[in-house]
């Protein structure tokens, strides 16, 4: 792959560009699905191309082919050429590249079991097992469960020197038990929703999820929230378990922080953001509890958004976004770092497959746990009158990234340190630094768990990744909840 | 490209090389375009050819599905058997169904054949991307706005073979603009796609969309609460696409679809008529579902009152043999099926709003509103109920405060928590229904609205 990523960049230098890249994508994929005690869905699949990127007369322009051929690779990058001198025609100023060292790597994700080792009917025999389990509560009208694996193996060399070779597994899993009567349909999930739980692993992460053993109690719930009061309107104390709080961050801290929404860049389609440029260093975006950072490191975890080089070669780092409640960074790109004054890109490139185009993406945007040693019940218990919110049911945020609203699927009154009673439909809703200042306990390191959010869109045309975002339960004071209801 | 002769010889290959009772290749084949621009300038613009077999096999029951963007004879054997083994180890299914013929897929006539397929589509280059691109930011300059969207153009082909003899085949180019004009505290939005280039009138959006970003500067908050509000086309679209997952036979018997217990019942006020219509002439897309049917016309809401949901086949038999067979109209494969295997089933995907008997232009309702609410645009809409199907989401791109018959300023955005069946009960007024896009929802064909009650419930800061 490494002569057909050459081919392209000599046929792009050639014709007189001033940068070029080209990434050779392998992606392999096993998707399977079950639903009320049959296969949902069986399926693999395979992609592989060559994406080449290049800047001429100051423009990008971007080509891809699934046809390796040398004919066919050739005539992809004379056609990046052609597209990034059509760019010029309509530019303010030349593309500027942040300088990144050629970087000569090979890189595999640490994995114990390839996941593509594991047998479908061992894969099935889990999904049927724990859907089994759902069912046996009466109440249960629908049962669904999933597993995915995913391998990408990616060869990226740049006209700069640089030849890395990554290959990266993910692995998901995660099921709903739902519960239709009367007039309402309630639902739980584990161990998130919405695909549940993925890291960039290999099949050890379904072993230790413990698929099977919590799928009885999830169910139960969701046929007890038919019983359960609805969640009151009004102003409260919530506790957020960690998958919620992971896609608060993805959504209110991850977007926001885009140098490219910043810029303008994701104006017509994702939006842009309220994090201004001169908020860079001055704005306390939170209590001074808050600390997050984006790290891609392996270091940090086994994220979604690990890997040891992003899409154009820059090396994965980590970011300090917020410290000590106060805004200090930005993800960024070679393109984009000199907007901030940086002397190097943040290493935030990715792109979903060989014919998309990298943009800048969250990597792993992680709230750092708690110093002081505490578990979600001591947190509870240090809560004299709150809700504690579980799983999120649906998620909105406008376009600058302010106002947010988020639904759970299920809550707990929390009265003089204890759950008192269910409540169900919970939401919760505010502005995103009100929020965030308005956090006063998070827990330990023990509750922290780095959750993966594996349908992040972006961009135009659409590209989907995963990200990470590591979270603990914490809790905030004085937060609207119930306004999904109101008026209803 | 991918053209339909050259699918056919990759599908006797892969009849050749599988063992499986029965095969079925599904083709699609695109060259897409996208030049994207931000502060009035280019800079993203991506070009890209891809093609794609996806292999069904089956066994007495049991189907699997493999995909391969590759055609040498080693990936198709690879897919082939990948596709044979996932498919080998499952229990049967009892609901599964043999491949449909072609005489079985075709029997509702061949759908919408009129063309799709446009050169001018096809004919258009980079350079003619930027020029148009140029056009549009020259636009903003004179109103001393920054721009961002994207011009797009593609043209694809895709196709359905099996070893029941299918063959069906459709190609199709398209043809889409999105622009957003951004003054210092306001914005304004449009976007149109065709699958004929010339349809598209870049300059007319471009200045629409500037003249909503103008209008709507110095925005003003007011305070949410329940308005009479005119949604533009595409926010109609973007609301009422998270009901139509519903409309399925599969969602009746999965007990997820607010369906549930109200079809042949007044959900909506007497003035909703809605059908799905793939031969619509505002309409694009396949003629076929994934089995290769012939999608056919289905009325699914006729004067408030919802008469049926579409059907795969295989749904259609379990449908019969149900609980609720008396209590969902007409049940029969109606060509809406995804390819198998699939959890959902099934669903309508070329909606098309019944136009009312009075129709009134955004400019008549804003002419008889006293006080409103005009949206040119909704955002991030997710469903927080699904059997009483509110959703919620934001405005954005153009909100307007409208009193005493006009347009009187900009206002900040609000965000809306908004029962679809209250808000479908609560129609008073209908623009003729139109092709419209936006980013949350499909296409379809559908009306602007003025609608009482709109429930906003928070306001943002912009």
């Amino acid at each position: 792959m490494k002569t057909v990523a050459h081919q392209a960049l000599d046929a792009a230098s050639v014709r007189g560009v001033t940068y070029a890249d080209a990434r050779v994508v392998a992606i392999r994929n096993r998707s399977l699905t079950t639903k009320n005690g049959r296969v949902g869905h069986a399926s693999e699949s395979e992609s592989l191309g060559i994406g080449v990127r290049v800047i001429a007369d100051g423009a990008w322009g971007f080509a891809a082919s699934a046809d390796l051929s040398r004919a066919a690779v050739e005539a992809a990058a004379a056609r990046a050429v052609e597209i990034a001198r059509a760019s010029a025609r309509v530019k303010r100023e030349d593309v500027r590249l942040a300088p990144e060292p050629a970087a000569v790597a090979e890189w595999t994700t640490p994995y114990k079991v390839d996941p593509f080792t594991t047998s479908v009917e061992q894969n099935l025999d889990l999904l049927l097992k724990v859907d089994a389990e759902m069912r046996a509560c009466p109440g249960v009208t629908l049962a669904e469960t999933g597993m995915n694996f995913q391998r990408e193996e990616s060869w990226f060399l740049s006209s700069e020197g640089a030849r890395i070779h990554q290959t990266k597994y993910s692995t998901g899993a995660g099921y709903t038990a739902y519960a239709f009567a009367g007039s309402e349909i309630q639902k739980r999930s584990y161990p998130s929703s919405f695909g549940g739980q993925w890291q960039n692993r290999g099949y050890e992460l379904i072993k230790e999820m413990k698929l099977v053993e919590n799928a009885r109690r999830v169910a139960e719930e969701a046929v007890a929230l038919h019983r359960a009061e609805q969640c009151p309107e009004g102003v409260a104390t919530i506790i957020l378990d960690g998958s919620q709080l992971g896609l608060q961050i993805h959504e209110s801290i991850g977007h926001p922080i885009e140098l490219d929404r910043v810029l303008g860049m994701e104006a017509n389609f994702a939006g842009t953001s309220f994090l201004t440029l001169e908020k860079l260093g001055n704005l306390r975006y939170g209590s001074e509890l808050v600390n997050v950072v984006a790290d891609a490191r392996q270091e940090h975890g086994p994220g979604l958004g690990t890997f040891a080089y992003d899409d154009e070669g820059v090396a994965a780092q980590s970011t300090p976004i917020i410290t000590n409640g106060r805004f200090t960074g930005y993800l960024s790109s070679r393109e984009t770092a000199h907007a901030i004054g940086a002397v190097r890109s943040g290493g935030t490139l990715r792109a979903e497959s060989w014919n998309r185009l990298p943009m800048i993406r969250m990597t792993n945007v992680s709230i750092l746990p708690g110093e002081k040693p505490m578990t979600l019940d001591q947190l509870i218990a240090a809560t004299d009158d709150g809700i504690y919110m579980e799983t999120n049911k649906s998620w909105s945020i406008d376009d600058k990234r302010y106002n947010f609203q988020f639904g759970c699927e299920i809550a707990w009154e929390i009265k003089h340190g204890k759950r008192v009673r269910m409540l169900k439909n919970p939401s919760y809703s505010g502005i995103t630094t009100e929020f965030w200042n308005s956090m006063d306990a998070i827990c330990s390191r023990d509750e922290w768990t780095l959750w993966g959010t594996p349908n992040c869109g972006k961009g135009q045309p659409q590209q989907v990744v995963g990200t990470g975002h590591g979270a603990s339960p914490a809790r905030f004071r004085n937060i609207r909840v119930g306004s999904a209801y109101q008026g209803s | 490209m991918l053209t339909k002769e050259k699918a056919a010889d990759i599908f006797d290959r892969i009849r050749r090389f599988s063992s499986a009772d029965e095969v079925e290749a599904i083709f699609t084949g695109s060259r897409f375009a996208l030049t994207r621009f931000a502060n009035n300038a280019i800079h993203q613009n991506v070009e890209e050819e891809n093609s794609i077999v996806s292999i069904r096999t089956n066994f007495a029951g049991r189907t699997a599905r493999a995909t391969t963007n590759q055609f040498d004879g080693e990936s198709l054997q690879r897919a082939i058997t990948a596709s044979e083994n996932l498919a080998r180890v499952q229990t049967p299914d009892p609901d599964l169904l043999p491949m449909p013929t072609s005489e079985e897929a075709n029997a509702a006539g061949e759908g919408a054949r009129a063309t799709r397929f446009f050169s001018q589509t096809v004919a258009i280059t980079p350079a003619d991307r930027a020029e148009v691109v140029e056009g549009i930011v020259s636009v903003a300059g004179k109103h001393k706005l920054a721009t961002a969207g994207i011009y797009s153009t593609s043209e694809s082909g895709e196709g359905i073979f099996n070893s029941r003899g299918l063959a069906n085949w459709h190609r199709q180019t398209l043809a889409e603009v999105s622009i957003t004009m951004l003054a210092d505290d306001s914005s304004g939005w449009q976007k149109l796609n065709s699958p004929d280039v010339s349809n598209l009138d870049s300059i007319r959006l471009a200045e629409t969309a500037a003249q909503k970003a103008v209008e709507s500067a110095h925005p003003r908050e007011i305070a949410p609460g329940k308005y009479r509000v005119i949604l533009e086309p595409a926010a109609v679209l973007d609301m009422v696409g998270f009901m139509f997952w519903d409309y399925s036979g599969v969602a009746i018997l999965d007990q997820r679809s607010f369906l549930n217990d109200r079809i042949g019942t007044q959900v909506f006020g007497e003035n909703i008529n809605i059908s799905d219509d793939a031969a619509h002439p505002l309409q694009a897309g396949s003629p076929f579902d994934g089995e290769g049917m012939t999608r056919q016309r289905v009325q699914l809401v006729e004067n408030g009152v919802v008469k049926r949901v579409v059907y795969a086949r295989a749904t259609a038999r379990k449908m019969k043999n149900s609980e609720y067979a008396g209590k969902v109209g007409l049940i029969e494969p109606t060509g809406h099926g995804f390819p198998l295997p699939n959890e959902v089933g099934e669903m309508p995907l070329n909606i098309v709003f019944g136009g009312p008997e009075n129709p009134q232009s955004v400019e008549q309702m804003v002419a008889s509103t006293e006080r409103g609410v005009l949206v040119t645009r909704l955002w991030y809409i997710r469903e927080v109920d699904p059997y009483e199907k509110i959703v919620t989401g934001m405005t954005r791109d153009g909100t307007f405060l409208v009193e005493d018959g006009k347009i009187q300023r900009g206002l900040r955005n609000f965000r809306f928590n908004q029962s679809l069946i209250s808000m479908l009960s609560n129609v008073d007024t209908m623009s003729a229904p139109v092709r419209a896009c936006g980013e949350e929802s499909f296409d379809m064909v559908t009306p602007a609205m003025k609608v009482k009650e709109f429930n906003f419930t928070e306001a943002t800061k912009f």
